[in-house]
């Protein structure tokens, strides 16, 4: 079957959901977005824990009550959203590929497309520890899955390896649910999660935090039967002689997350090897005219929070492009400098007449430090801010009269 | 009787290693914060440490278990026994979000309910 939308967005999350919403506000009706999973909601549904919600809603909510507000608002306005439907492909002219058990396999030619597919997380293959592929590896997102949505625990001894936030929330979860969390044990000399989950997922339950150790070795036929854990070096190599042995059932691994571009890919859309996200302009369009990437596809967020409000933007342009008045013109190119990796947006329009959030992660810990934006030599934007750190997303703000008297291309540095 | 805690802030990502001295139980000095809310915090720590507490609970005719959470913090020793009273709830489907799930949990006035509604 083939059928035509103004508008598909791939992704019922928090991205597609908020981006369906601001194009629906913006006029757009024939449009629909296409989910996977039984629910919309997204990761958001197994994020059972408080916290989200902050910056826009003015209170802490919990994962599901802040997917519901958008699934709520979808439905009020008449959004359709398809769930149990995968997307297979998509075309560099929009032309959208997907399969369900209720339709089977149909086309959609979309006048524009947003791409709100979320990120992955980096699993065992991706590390290279040593050891039998035994059962009880998984990655702390799995787990939370089995424990939050589907009611059991994967294991009751535990060891968590890398000390991003969802392993430290995986590691109070355990914990609370009976199990022990015998150490979390993470690669760099600090933590990428919050302080917050630290004090209150490790310290309150006195699980150590090993930092600048990893696991050099897992044990097991059938089952995981232990991990032995080494100190490493400031070149990250074990250093011998530190090894300790714990016997546990369970590895989680949180130990980073990836866009998930199969789709971006196969359209052709411009992917930045900084971000794994794609190459996008200020109106998160990508390098093919009609697609956009919002949300944690385009870049890994810390906060749902700005996922909503980015997702928001690329809604409104695709709505502005469907109805052929995004606008376009002359650009200048966005680059990394000293501190900064991954800005995004990559290429910024000049002649939009709007304000301009750039975001980025800084390389290290900068203290008492600014991010600057230069325009060759020129200083066009400066904020100062007590503490960067790689495990929170910084942002700089552009005001519309400084973007149009861009000449040449800026630099975003911190220092 | 005179007592140290070194404590760290969790109000933003400085993450300031405080040095909090108690006599008889009451905050009298806080050193190592950079700003208001850290010495805010440090008062509530170790005084009156509070925790939201999250959990799962099942329900009969379900095969997803039902998402919950204190209405506000409790009393951070209160945790383990709030988990073990939720252990033993049972509930049946439909849920409605934000509907009781145990009234004034542990005796603290809290409530914990539904985060989440069940068909």
């Amino acid at each position: 079957m083939r059928s035509k939308k103004e508008l598909v967005i791939i992704g019922g999350g928090p991205a597609g959901l908020a981006a369906a919403i601001a194009a629906w506000e913006d006029g757009i009706r024939d449009m629909i977005v296409l989910e996977r999973e039984h629910h919309a909601g997204g990761i958001l549904r197994q994020c059972i824990h408080n916290g989200f919600g902050l910056h826009r809603f003015g209170e802490e909510l919990t994962g599901p009550e802040y997917a519901q507000r958008d699934i709520d608002r979808a439905k009020e306005l008449g959004i359709p959203v398809r769930c149990d439907t995968t997307v297979l492909s998509l075309s560099e002219d929009r032309v959208v590929s997907c399969v369900s058990q209720e339709n089977g396999y149909e086309e959609i030619e979309a006048g524009a497309v947003i791409l709100a597919m979320g990120c992955r997380e980096r699993p065992r293959g991706a590390l290279g520890t040593p050891g039998t592929r035994c059962a009880g590896i998984y990655t702390a997102g799995t787990a939370q899955r089995f424990v939050n949505l589907e009611g059991f625990m994967p294991g009751k001894k535990v060891v968590i390896l890398g000390s991003g936030d969802i392993g430290l929330i995986m590691a109070r979860r355990m914990t609370l649910q009976g199990a022990k969390v015998l150490a979390c044990v993470e690669l760099m000399p600090f933590s990428s999660g919050l302080n917050r989950n630290i004090v209150q997922c490790l310290q309150d339950y006195n699980i150590p935090l090993f930092l600048s150790h990893t696991v050099t070795r897992v044990d097991g036929r059938d089952r995981l039967t232990g991990v032995a854990v080494s100190e490493v070096g400031p070149d990250r190599k074990p250093i011998p002689g530190t090894e300790q042995y714990f016997e546990c059932d369970t590895l989680l691994l949180s130990v980073g997350l990836i866009p998930e571009n199969e789709l971006s890919r196969t359209a052709h859309v411009q992917l930045s090897p900084v971000t794994s996200g794609a190459v996008v302009d200020d109106s998160l369009q990508t390098s093919v005219p009609g697609i956009f990437a919002c949300g944690n596809v385009l870049h890994v967020h810390d906060l749902v929070d700005f996922v909503s409000e980015e997702s928001f933007r690329a809604g409104h342009a695709a709505a502005a492009f469907v109805r052929g008045n995004l606008k376009s013109g002359k650009t200048v190119r966005v680059q990394d400098g000293k501190g900064v990796r991954g800005t995004v947006p990559q290429t910024l329009r000049t002649d939009t007449g709007e304000n301009v959030r750039l975001m980025f992660r800084p390389d290290a810990v900068y203290k008492n430090a600014a991010v600057r934006v230069l325009c060759g030599d020129r200083e066009v934007a400066k904020r100062k801010q007590m503490i960067f750190t790689p495990g929170e997303m910084a942002v700089v703000d552009l005001k519309a009269d400084v973007v149009a008297g861009l000449d040449q291309d800026i630099t975003v540095e911190v220092g | 009787m005179t007592e140290e805690r070194v404590i760290t802030c969790i109000n933003c990502p400085m993450g300031c290693r405080m040095t909090v001295t108690l006599e008889d139980g009451a905050v009298v000095k806080v050193t190592g914060n950079t700003c208001k809310r850290g010495d805010t915090y440090a008062h509530q720590e170790c005084t009156m440490p509070v925790r939201m507490v999250t959990a799962v609970v099942p329900v009969e005719g379900s095969r997803m278990p039902l998402s919950v959470k204190t209405k506000s913090p409790i009393p951070k020793a209160m945790i383990p026994k709030c988990m073990e009273e939720l252990a033993n709830v049972r509930l049946t489907a439909p849920v409605q979000a934000g509907q009781t799930v145990v009234a004034d949990v542990c005796g603290t006035g809290i409530d914990v309910i539904a985060t989440r509604s069940i068909a």
